[in-house]
Parts: C-alpha cells; sequence; structure tokens
C-alpha cells in the first residue's frame, strides 16, 4: 500500500544571488514497511527534499509539486494539520543529536511533550510509554535515565533517545536526516543495527538520508542516487550497486574507498561539486561525466526506466550499453 | 571505470574552461560593502553623515556670521527668519544660531573622531596583546581594565579639568581615556576566539613568529569588529562630551559645541524654543545616523553571513 | 619490528596530559585532575612511508599530531627527529624542524586565512623560512605550486572563500608543500570532503608521495580511507596504542579486538554483504580520559576481557614480522 507519493517535488530559494534551485523533478513511492535511502553529495538536495516535506524550510524556500500523504499534499498543508501529522504519523530525526535536543529540558519532558500533545496522554501514563520506548532502543538503565538532561548522555546515545521521540507515537513513516554521520563508526553501527531492527518490529517505512552508500546497502530496499538538486538514478539496491547504469553512480562507487579492495588508487570523479546558483540547462552532472553527449550539457535528460528489469530509473543520455563498452570493463561485482 | 585518455581529455576540457575566469578575486571586504549598500537605513545614514560633515566643516566660511560675534542690527533672540541670513535665528546674545551650530558641531565631530581614535588606538594594543599572550598577563590587563570600569567617570573628569582647566585637548584625553575600556575588551575577545582558529593554528605550525602572527594574521580579521564599535563609540563619546559642557566642565565661551547649545537652549525653552530644537536636531540626527551606520556595518561584516 | 631502514621520527611514550578543572569540585583550587589525552605512544617513521593513525573520537590522535609539532607541548617521552631529540631542543630547533615537518588540517576553509589569498597564503612559509628570496621567486614557486596540486594559476588572487572545499585543501596541500618538507601530518585531511573529491585529494597525496619521497602520517577515523594510502597502520584507543601492523597484515588478519570491531563495524557497499553481517557490537560507552580504566583502557567493552586485564598495563609487543599488538591475550 502506498504511504507517500512525492510528484515532480521542487525546492527553490530566493537568495541575494539570484533564485537558487535546490530541488528539482524528485518524484517516488513508498510503501509501507519499505525503506528507501537518498544519496547524494553536497548541494545534491537530499537533505531540502525531505525538509520540504516536513514544512521546515528556511523562510526564503519555496516548494512545488506534491508530496502526497494518504491522499493528502504535505506541501499545501494548512500550519494545523501539517502540525496533526508531524511527530505523529511522519517523525524526523536529524544529524547533530547535541542541537536537535533541547538542553535545558530533561529527556522525560521532552518526551511526555510529544505524547501530551498527539496522543493526549497523562504526564504519568506518557513517563511510562516514554521510559519503554528507552528501553526499546536499548539505553541501559531507562527509568533512571528518563529524568537526566542532554548533556549526560554520550553522542550514540543522544542519538538512541531522538529515535526513540521519534518513534513515541509509532509514526508510519521514519525519516532520518544523516543521523550517523557525527558518530564513531562503532557507535554507527549500533544505531544502524538498531534502525534495522525497530523497522522489523514497528513495521515503519524509512527514508535514510545519507551520503555514504555503505549505510544504505545494509538498511535500505530503494535508493536514490541525486546531484545537483535531480534524480540521476533510482532503482533498488541490488540494480544501484551491482548494476549501477549512471556515470554519477558508477563514479561514485569507483571512488568510494572499500575495505575489500586491494587499496590500489581510487577512481575519482574530476571537477568540483555543483554551484546551485549557476546550474546549466542540461544535465548538472554533464560537466564531470566522462561520457559527456554535446546534447548533455544543453537538455535535461528525462528519467526513464534503466531497461534491464524496467523497475529502475535513470536519467542519462548515453545509453546503458554504450556506458559499458566505454568503461572498457565490467561495473562492480 | 574512466579509461586514462578519458580522464585527461576532461582534464584538459576542465582546464579549458577555468582559462576564462575571473583574475581578481572577492576580497571579504568587498563582499562587506556589497552587503552595506544592501542596507538602505545604513546607506541613508552614512550619505546624512557625510553631509553634515561637510557643512559643519565648509559651513561656517560660508555663513556671512562669525560665532562670537553679536549682531546689533536685530532683536536678540530672533526667531528663524531669512533677513540678515539669520537662517536658524539667533540667541539671546544676537549672535547667529546657524553658524554657532555649525562650529558647534566641528568640535563635537573633532571630539567624536580624535576620542574615539585614542579609544581604538589603546583599545585595539591593549586587547589584543592581553588575548594574544593569555595567561597571567591577560589576567593582570584585565583586571586593570576592571579597576578603571569601576572609576566614576564624572569625578575623574571633573579632577582632570579642575588641577589642568578647561583645555579642549584635556578634554579629548579625558574622553578617549575612557572609552578604551569596551575596545579593549572585545577586541581581547576576538583574540581569544581567533587565537584558537585553525588558520593561527597552521600559522604557528608553519613557524610563522609570534609578531607576525598578531599582525598579519590576528589584526586584519579583528579589524571588522574595531570599525563597528568605533562607529558606535563616536556617538558615546559625542554624547559624553555633550553631558560635559552642559555641566559647564567642556569648551570654553565663546566656542561652543552642541551640548553647550541645547544647555544654553534648555535654558531659553519657553522664549526661544528654536535655540534648543535646532541643536537638538542636529545632535540626535547625528547620534542615530551613527548608530544605523555602525548596525549595518555589523550586518555586512557578520562573518557568518559569508 | 626490526627496520634496517633510519627511522626520520622515533616517538617514544610520548605523554599529553593537561590538567582540567575538576567538574565537582567545591573550591576553585581544589586539585585538578588530569585528562590524559595521550598516554604512552611510540613508533618509528621511515623515509618516504605512509604511517596511518586510526582511532575513533578521544583518542588522543589529533593531540599526538599537535605533539609531535609542539603546537600542543607533548608532557613526556621523546620525539627523535633525525636522530636529535626535539624535547629537549630549543625554540630555534623547533623553528629548524617546521622547514621539514608540516601540517594539513581538517577543515580545508577554516585552515586558511581568509583575508588572504591564495598567493598569501602559500607564499607565508617561504617568507617566514627563506626571506631572502625575492619576489618574482617567490610567485614563481607558489604559480608552480598551484598547478603542482591541480589548481590554476588564474586563481591566484582569489580568497579561500570562494573555493570549493576539496580545493581549498589543495591550497593547503601546496602551502605544505612548498617548502619541500620530508614529512607532512594529515590530520583527517579529507573527513569533511564528499566522497568524489576525498578521492581526488587521496589520488594527489599518493602521486605527490611518490614523486617527492614524502613520509606522511595520515590521520584518519575511516580504516577504509586509510587503507588506500597508509604503509603501516597505528590504531589508538583512548590515548593508548592498541595494534601497529603492516596494512596487509592488518586488514587481513587483525590481532586485537578493539581492530577487529573497528574494521566489523564498517559498512559496506554491498548489501548481500551487510544484510549477512555479524557486527562485533562493543559493549558500553566510551569511558573518560579523565578516569580511564586500570590496566587495560579498553577492557570495559572488550568482549575478552578478565580479571588480569585490569591489573596489567599492556604494552605493544611484536606478534609476528608486521604485527605488533598491546593485548594480554594476544
Amino acid at each position: 500500500m502506498t504511504l507517500l507519493q512525492v510528484k515532480d517535488l521542487g525546492v527553490r530559494f530566493a537568495t541575494h544571488d539570484g533564485m537558487v534551485h535546490a530541488v528539482n523533478g524528485v518524484s517516488f513511492d513508498l510503501d509501507r514497511g519499505q525503506t528507501l535511502g537518498i544519496v547524494g553529495e553536497s548541494g545534491s538536495g537530499k537533505s531540502q527534499s525531505v525538509l520540504a516535506m516536513m514544512g521546515l524550510l528556511a523562510r526564503n524556500g519555496t516548494a512545488s509539486g506534491e508530496a502526497n500523504y494518504q491522499g493528502r499534499n504535505l506541501l499545501t498543508m494548512s500550519a494545523q494539520a501539517l502540525n496533526r501529522v508531524r511527530g505523529n504519523h511522519l517523525s524526523m530525526i536529524f544529524q547533530d543529536p547535541m542541537t536537535s535536543l533541547n538542553p535545558y529540558l530533561t529527556v522525560e519532558r521532552q518526551m511526555t511533550e510529544v505524547l501530551e500533545l498527539h496522543k493526549g496522554m497523562e504526564r504519568r501514563a506518557a513517563k511510562k510509554r516514554a521510559i519503554e520506548l528507552l528501553d526499546a532502543v536499548r539505553i541501559p538503565d531507562a527509568a533512571r535515565r528518563v529524568d537526566m538532561y542532554p548533556h549526560e548522555f554520550s553522542g550514540g546515545m543522544r542519538q538512541r533517545v531522538m529515535i526513540a521521540m521519534a518513534l513515541l507515537c509509532e509514526p508510519e513513516l521514519l525519516i532520518a536526516d544523516e543521523p550517523t554521520t557525527a558518530l564513531d563508526v562503532t557507535v554507527q553501527a549500533q544505531i544502524l543495527g538498531l534502525l534495522k531492527d525497530l523497522q522489523r518490529d514497528f513495521g515503519t517505512a524509512i527514508i535514510m538520508i545519507t551520503h555514504d552508500l555503505g549505510v544504505v546497502a545494509g538498511l535500505c530496499d530503494q535508493v536514490m542516487v541525486m546531484y545537483g538538486g535531480r534524480v540521476m538514478e533510482h532503482g533498488d539496491a541490488e540494480h544501484i550497486f551491482y548494476r549501477p547504469t549512471h556515470p554519477y553512480t558508477i563514479g561514485l562507487l569507483g571512488a568510494l574507498p572499500r575495505l575489500d579492495d586491494e587499496g590500489d588508487a581510487l577512481t575519482s570523479i574530476p571537477g568540483n561539486p555543483p554551484n546551485l546558483a549557476r546550474m546549466p540547462a542540461g544535465c548538472p552532472f554533464a560537466e564531470r561525466c566522462g561520457h559527456v553527449l554535446p546534447q548533455c550539457a544543453a537538455t535535461m535528460p528525462a528519467l526513464v526506466a534503466a531497461g534491464d528489469d524496467g523497475k529502475a530509473l535513470r536519467a542519462c543520455h548515453v545509453p546503458v550499453a554504450q556506458l559499458i563498452a566505454d568503461s572498457g570493463e565490467a561495473v562492480h561485482d | 571505470m574512466f579509461s586514462k585518455s578519458k580522464r585527461q581529455q576532461l582534464a584538459q576540457n576542465l582546464g579549458g574552461q577555468l582559462e576564462a575566469a575571473v583574475i581578481e578575486g572577492r576580497s571579504p571586504w568587498k563582499d562587506a560593502r556589497i552587503r552595506f549598500r544592501r542596507n538602505h537605513a545604513a546607506v541613508v545614514s552614512l550619505v546624512l553623515l557625510v553631509l553634515i560633515g561637510l557643512l559643519v566643516v565648509i559651513g561656517p566660511w560660508i555663513v556671512p556670521h562669525s560665532y562670537d560675534e553679536a549682531d546689533w542690527s536685530v532683536a536678540a533672540p530672533l526667531a528663524p527668519t531669512f533677513t540678515n541670513w539669520h537662517l536658524f535665528g539667533t540667541d539671546d546674545n544676537a549672535r547667529d544660531l546657524l553658524v554657532r551650530v555649525l562650529i558647534g558641531g566641528r568640535i563635537s565631530f573633532m571630539v567624536g573622531i580624535l576620542g574615539t581614535l585614542v579609544a581604538v588606538v589603546i583599545g585595539v594594543s591593549w586587547g589584543a596583546i592581553s588575548g594574544f599572550f593569555g595567561g597571567k598577563v591577560d589576567a593582570l590587563m584585565m583586571r586593570f581594565v576592571d579597576v578603571m570600569y569601576a572609576l566614576p567617570f564624572m569625578l575623574f573628569a571633573i579632577l582632570l579639568m579642575t588641577f589642568f582647566g578647561r583645555d579642549l585637548v584635556l578634554m579629548f584625553v579625558a574622553l578617549g581615556a575612557i572609552s578604551w575600556l569596551d575596545m579593549a575588551r572585545i577586541v581581547r575577545g576576538q583574540t581569544l576566539s581567533l587565537k584558537s582558529k585553525e588558520f593561527v593554528e597552521a600559522a604557528r605550525a608553519i613557524g610563522v613568529p609570534r609578531r607576525a602572527i598578531i599582525f598579519r594574521h590576528i589584526v586584519p580579521n579583528l579589524l571588522g569588529v574595531v570599525v563597528i564599535y568605533a562607529t558606535v563609540t563616536i556617538p558615546n563619546v559625542i554624547l559624553t562630551e555633550s553631558v560635559l559642557s552642559f555641566l559647564g566642565l567642556g569648551v570654553q565661551e565663546p566656542m561652543t559645541s552642541w551640548g553647550v547649545l541645547v544647555q544654553d537652549g534648555a535654558q531659553h525653552m519657553d522664549t526661544a524654543p528654536w535655540m534648543l530644537l535646532i541643536p537638538a536636531l542636529f545632535l540626535s540626527v547625528t547620534l542615530y545616523c551613527a548608530n544605523y551606520v555602525g548596525d549595518g556595518l555589523r550586518d555586512a561584516l557578520d562573518p557568518k553571513d559569508r | 619490528m626490526t627496520d634496517s631502514r633510519q627511522a626520520i621520527l622515533s616517538v617514544r611514550n610520548v605523554r599529553v596530559h593537561f590538567q582540567v578543572a575538576d567538574q565537582d569540585a567545591r573550591w576553585p583550587w581544589s586539585e585538578k585532575k588530569t585528562l590524559k589525552a595521550v598516554d604512552g605512544i611510540s613508533f618509528d617513521l621511515y623515509p618516504g612511508e605512509t604511517l596511518g593513525v586510526v582511532g575513533e573520537s578521544g583518542c588522543g590522535k589529533s593531540t599526538l599530531s599537535r605533539a609531535i609539532l609542539n603546537l600542543i607541548p607533548a608532557t613526556d617521552g621523546e620525539i627523535v627527529w633525525m636522530g636529535k631529540d626535539l624535547r629537549k631542543g630549543s625554540e630555534r630547533d623547533w623553528l629548524h624542524v617546521r622547514r621539514d615537518i608540516q601540517m594539513i588540517f581538517q577543515d580545508p576553509l577554516a585552515s586558511l586565512d581568509p583575508r588572504m589569498t591564495v598567493a598569501q597564503i602559500i607564499a607565508e612559509p617561504l617568507k617566514t623560512h627563506r626571506p631572502e628570496l625575492s619576489g618574482s621567486e617567490v610567485m614563481e614557486r607558489v604559480r608552480k605550486m598551484m598547478t603542482r596540486v591541480g589548481l590554476t594559476e588564474q586563481q591566484i588572487n582569489r580568497y579561500p572563500h570562494e573555493f570549493s572545499g576539496g580545493q581549498c585543501q589543495r591550497i593547503g596541500i601546496a602551502r605544505a608543500l612548498i617548502l619541500e618538507p620530508k614529512l607532512i601530518i594529515c590530520d583527517e585531511p579529507v573527513s569533511a570532503l564528499d566522497v568524489s573529491i576525498q578521492a581526488q585529494i587521496i589520488n594527489l597525496l599518493k602521486a605527490l608521495q611518490r614523486e617527492l619521497g614524502l613520509a606522511l602520517i595520515f590521520i584518519a577515523h575511516d580504516l577504509a580511507v586509510v587503507k588506500h594510502i597508509s604503509d603501516r597502520i597505528l590504531v589508538m584507543y583512548l590515548g593508548r596504542e592498541m595494534e601497529l601492523a603492516a596494512k596487509h597484515a592488518l586488514y587481513d588478519r587483525p590481532s586485537h579486538p578493539y581492530t577487529r570491531a573497528l574494521l566489523s563495524a564498517i559498512p559496506f557497499p554491498d548489501p548481500a554483504r551487510e544484510r549477512n553481517k555479524t557486527i562485533q557490537l562493543l559493549a558500553g560507552d566510551l569511558p573518560s580520559p579523565i578516569d580511564p580504566p586500570s590496566g587495560c583502557v579498553f577492557r570495559t567493552r572488550c568482549p575478552l576481557a578478565e580479571a588480569r586485564c585490569a591489573e596489567e598495563k599492556p604494552h605493544l609487543h611484536a606478534v609476528d614480522a608486521d604485527t605488533q599488538c598491546s593485548c594480554l591475550k594476544v
């Protein structure tokens, strides 16, 4: 059953340097219990897309298109209606657990606030539920810890508190914006394992935003690769990792340092991240692409089926067959 | 994934595009100027300040009256009129008010600028040295500032004036000696924060000597804050001078300043309101504009906006 | 580890301890506590080799790098450069050393003075150490260096904020290389960069190292990144050394339980592998460096911990020709 239907989502910002189109033409469907990973580097628009859906854009930002949650467009909802959905059916966790928790309130207060607001629960009942959830996210000694302040927790534990807060109302969809980027790798492994387990137990759909393809590989069924505000490739995890069909995805996979690599030279993508204030009319990746054709800089390629099984999508003028032939070697196995 | 020849070709193409790039860089100062210009209130204030500045400098040479001459042909105090070119009227001693306001403006501007200059020079040196060296040096220097803060300024000024007479230069010294305290604290705070920045650490790693670090790295990055607080110090100094003059400790007759004029005007408020209103207007507008310019500079130079 | 080559840098038992105010102290003059950021690190570095220093937050790797350059003075130990113990030397000695040892920083933009042009930034080391060079000679070298690191000469008068992160890091590299040093300490130089740019910078560093015979100390928290550039790797935890091994030895047969946990925690861009992976999760949290555990500092989270781990303080000992490990049980 489709939980979220995003059609042609766009985000633009009015800045002193002119109109910046941070996101263009993003479309995807998300079913119940599915996980989608949105992967991209700086300037890809991955964060702005979900911020738009949650109504958290900066003041000079405008969203266009549709983000239909259970039939209603999140982008055009009134603030009140959106507030009933946010935190309740749709939750979000952010990158920096230090700044996303209020340092002046105890964890208990911050969690019970959510329950009082959305479920109309009484403080006592809410506190009980909060402790249950802190247990579920494996915070040791939850009953005592719930009365502590955020600064008394470590980074990894704070992130767990955030996850617990996000799950209080048993949302259908959890959006995680780079939740483990600021954490050590061993702590990251714990948090990712936790998310996997919670998803299995609660049946929550997850949208995971990250620049780390490794994180996505373990957690996500579907992967969407973005660059310069547009979707470059979209398919299930097997397709993206084993049979990528877009030069950017291929380049990204090649540039990734891997433990199972022999440790020789990494294939880098030449050039610099895109300047969103001065985007070319065509494909944003054109200036860095090794397979660039004359029409690439002029016209934006449409997002069409990649061909192998019809379900994956790619936005590229270069035919897949030519891509493989040009590369001269089989894509990553 | 990319063959070597493709990569080389791409690198060449990239190089070609960059050939056309602009050579001159956009320095942070230029960025600040652009941002300042967008702030209309600040620009208008700056223009007004410059206008008033020009008026007070050139005006007295144009106006056909002298600031200390009584015009016996009129009945003092005269309301503003076009007869005899008394555009602002006269005071109760039949002296032309326009020229007195302009001359008074000269004194106020001079006091403001010179007093602030003294404050900047002493404050920046004190604050930068204290902040850079830290430790005991910092503790001592800042305790001195704390003690100075505790001194009642009026007492200090009165003592100075009593001992050395009502000398204009002395007043500058007194004003500057008080105003540097704020500047020192602010500069010290900025220096402390700059000291821990990575580019200062990089300079130390290179082996740049301490003096060069202070003058090449720290001071240029301080200037933004110094400029902002200097423009806010100017109105403070002018105001303090006005208060001193109001109390009778400032400039001597027949020389005048806006503070003196306001004092005189206050005494004749019911019979000759223009004697109070006009100098007060000039004083207020100048202070207002200086504050707006300071605000505009703060926004323009704010590093977070970069 | 026996090596017939002559080490250019020998670090022996370096400690960096900070005196910090006790959070629970009653009076301002109460005894301060010691924060042991680096607590006894020893290693040798050979000409032209890259030593990767890896560890998570709080392990002391950044502090160690600052101590080698005396940006943060070491509390104890020996830092021997080309046979001379630097800690016993004077300020002048350090100044000479700074010609040979340079540093690249983690935040590419913050490590460049925002009010100086690229030319001024790259020229600064030359102006400091070679004042006899004329202005045009300095500019000549700056231009050559810019091209060498992949920047174009046209950008010579631009300011740091006009460049991307990767380009700023190239400027930092140019600045570090201009004096032709023998060792460059790279403090997490690619952590703040996008993946596609990371690869560029790593490749650049490798190429430069090959060309100039540089030694590198490459500090990172990502073992996968470090694998691509290092010859030997030092794993640190809470200021102490866990394992020091040659690249292949470390990745193929890690000896220390911490190394094994780190390696297993790294996510793979390979769905099948990731889903079937069993991670060695570490129990508990990182202890405070003010109050580290007695004996082996890793014992509170180690799956192999036993009673004697709390009593004996382990040191690096040779496990085989390529590996040194500080676990009591290995």
